[in-house]
């Protein structure tokens, strides 16, 4: 039932029809100085990177776990069923606290705006909800930016990577990237070599804190009681020397 | 001429105070006229600087001081450190409200504070530190209140007080071990940005007890401004056996750091000539060099070493933080962040209005316990000790 996107640098023309299309779908503003910006930004929610010819985009992976609904304190991300993570503005405190943990680093803020939210692509959320596939998929005018099912899209990357050992690396990207996420990738070139990162664990991120987390009950129930217990012994003590004293003093 | 002198002294400080209220209330416009990016040097790919890694996460831990004398005195009945509780106590109190002050300019929304009273998520670290800090001022507010109350003369208020005062403790003890560690934890999710040399699974528990060792450390240096600012006598054998017990527990976090780095094979790291070596090295002598030092007897007996070490473990400390937080988080993130003069000025004024605020609060309000009678001549023992070749024994 989940869905996912998949991007295949090889079929990547560099026509970058889909950054225009996310910019619209967003309602940012889109020109050519925009066009040649290659970072993520609170104004550029995709962007497609170029290095001798070949072509990578970057966006948000949408995680299986995200980090970023972990991290923050208000719950102000949520993972739909259908995939996207998506943002609500209403709730953001403004803490970023999401854009220091994401592994991807994707949360981009408007640090400009003196009511700033944080920006990323959220896999145009509301479409997906209504059954449509994303703005950039849709306008991908060689089948390079793939929508549909999760497994399928999966099944259809690893069938290319069988018949083409030649033309890519060996490696889907995101299939098991801290547990998995909702956009894949496929290059001809390592995908350090566009920025991202090759020694990611294989495991969701949200676990190293949920480790310790899990805890907090612990440490306040058992921390209690043997705080109180010592207050005790230490005071009893204090009981039994006046008691004593009390009753060395009334013989006499 | 001693009078002149220190009038002249005060006016210095006051000439200070008043030149970081005004650069303060400056930079407040700067900061909610021009926005954060108009305020600070952060970016997205460098999202937490100076307020974070120093106003919050190095206040947070100066302030540990509260909770472990309130511990020791309440809860281990180690009544001879009474005279020292409160003072901790107003400081923990201070910082507390500072921290929080500071991060109503850091949030990019302070108005929405109130979001994680009502709007959870208990899988997050920050989530847990936000009702921490804020349980823990309320209760750091309930403690100091007996202060206000002596000072009022309220007699009722002061004997209903005692009644809560032990389950106060036990949760302000409880509610600092939670969230001292937390502010450790908020980095476990990093393990991919941040450098290795203080990325750990035990960062919970090296932000714990090096809060502890600087807890005590501003306990030392506090008293020693305050005995000077208000001529009272030191204590200063209370202050020496502070001293021993901060040796120990320094020694258990050195310890506790290198065997982290040799369990987790990165050792070598500390060959590789980078800034990061350099930096990690002077956090640690920074704790190593005082820890040494208080072995002595007679550094533990000179108020002025005893100070000057109190004062190391406290630079050693923020180093560490600022380690995890800035110098740590740079190579991976691409960029290297400088905080801005807005940053700065305003992290300057947030010290001097502590600073102010406690004197006034000393001044006003009975913190420090009424001076006795000075008890005759304390002062051989330290000077016989520095006269030893090779003092050893108790102190
Ligand atoms: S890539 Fe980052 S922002 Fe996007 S879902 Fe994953 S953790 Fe969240
Ligand atoms: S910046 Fe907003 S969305 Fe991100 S973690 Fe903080 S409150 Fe949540």
């Amino acid at each position: 039932m989940s869905k996912a996107l998949l991007y295949d640098a090889t079929l990547c023309i560099g026509c970058k029809l889909c950054e225009q299309a996310c910019a619209e779908q967003n309602h940012l503003p889109y020109n050519d100085s925009i066009a040649a910006e290659e970072k993520l930004s609170a104004h550029k929610l995709t962007a497609i990177r170029a290095r001798d010819g070949k072509f990578m985009r970057r966006l948000c992976m949408n995680c299986a776990d995200p980090t970023c609904v972990s991290v923050c304190p208000v719950g102000a991300f949520r993972k739909a069923a259908a995939g996207p993570v998506v943002y609500d503005q209403n709730r953001c405190i403004g803490c970023r606290y999401c854009m220091l943990s994401c592994p991807f680093q994707v949360p981009a803020y408007e640090w400009n705006n003196r009511l700033p939210i944080v920006k990323k692509c959220d896999m145009c959320g509301e479409r997906v909800a209504a059954g449509r596939p994303t703005a950039c998929a849709e306008i991908c005018p060689t089948g390079a930016t793939q929508f549909g099912e999760r497994n399928a899209l999966i099944a259809e990357a690893q069938q290319r990577l069988r018949e083409k050992p030649d033309q890519y690396v060996n490696h889907l990207f995101g299939l098991s990237e801290v547990g998995g996420t909702s956009v894949l990738l496929l290059s001809s070139v390592p995908f350090v070599q566009f920025g991202y990162r090759a020694d990611l664990p294989h495991e969701p991120l949200p676990m190293l804190t949920w480790r310790v987390l899990s805890h907090v009950p612990d440490i306040a129930v058992l921390g209690s009681v043997l705080l109180g217990g010592i207050w005790w012994i230490t005071h009893r003590r204090e009981e039994v020397a006046t008691a004593e004293g009390a009753e060395k003093v009334r013989p006499s | 001429m001693n009078g002149f002198l220190s009038r002249r002294r005060v006016t210095f400080w006051q000439g200070v105070f008043a030149v970081l209220l005004v650069g303060g209330i400056y930079a407040t416009f700067v900061r909610f006229y021009y926005a954060l990016g108009g305020a600070t040097h952060l970016s997205d790919s460098f999202p937490w600087g100076l307020w974070i890694g120093f106003d919050v996460l190095c206040g947070v831990g100066l302030a540990a001081g509260g909770f472990t004398l309130a511990a020791v005195v309440h809860i281990f009945n180690i009544e001879r450190y009474k005279p020292v509780l409160r003072p901790a106590i107003l400081t923990a109190f201070l910082g507390y409200l500072l921290v929080i002050l500071a991060l109503m300019y850091d949030l990019g929304r302070p108005y929405r504070i109130w979001h994680a009273l009502v709007m959870w998520n208990p899988r997050s670290v920050m989530f847990e530190v936000a009702w921490c800090v804020m349980l823990y001022t309320a209760v750091l507010g309930l403690e100091f209140a007996p202060v206000v109350f002596e000072r009022l003369g309220w007699r009722a208020a002061l004997r209903w007080m005692r009644f809560v005062s032990i389950p106060l403790v036990i949760a302000g003890v409880i509610l600092s071990t939670l969230h001292q560690s937390s502010l450790g934890s908020l980095y476990l999710i990093v393990p991919h940005k941040l450098y290795p040399l203080w990325y750990s699974p035990l960062l919970p528990m090296f932000f714990f007890v090096s809060a502890l060792c600087v807890g005590l450390a501003m306990t030392i240096f506090e008293s020693w401004h305050s005995s000077r600012a208000f001529g009272r006598q030191l204590e200063l054998p209370l202050l020496a056996s502070m001293g021993r017990v901060l040796t120990v527990l320094l020694a258990v976090y050195l310890s506790l750091r290198f065997l982290d780095l040799y369990h987790r094979r990165v050792l070598g790291l500390l060959l590789e000539p980078r800034t990061e070596t350099y930096l990690f090295a002077v956090e640690i002598l920074l704790m190593l060099v005082p820890m040494a030092l208080l072995l002595r007897r007679s550094v533990r007996f000179d108020p002025a070493a005893l100070y000057l070490c109190a004062v190391m473990v406290v630079l050693g400390f923020v180093a560490h933080r600022l380690n995890v937080t800035v110098t740590g988080m740079e190579r991976a993130s691409g960029t290297s962040y400088v905080p801005k003069w807005t940053e700065i000025m305003l992290t300057l004024s947030f010290i001097g209005l502590g600073f102010a605020i406690f004197r006034w609060t000393a001044k006003h309000l009975p913190v420090f316990p009424a001076e006795r009678p000075a008890p005759a001549e304390p002062k051989p023992i330290p000077s016989r000790a520095r006269l030893a070749p090779q003092p050893v024994g108790k102190d």
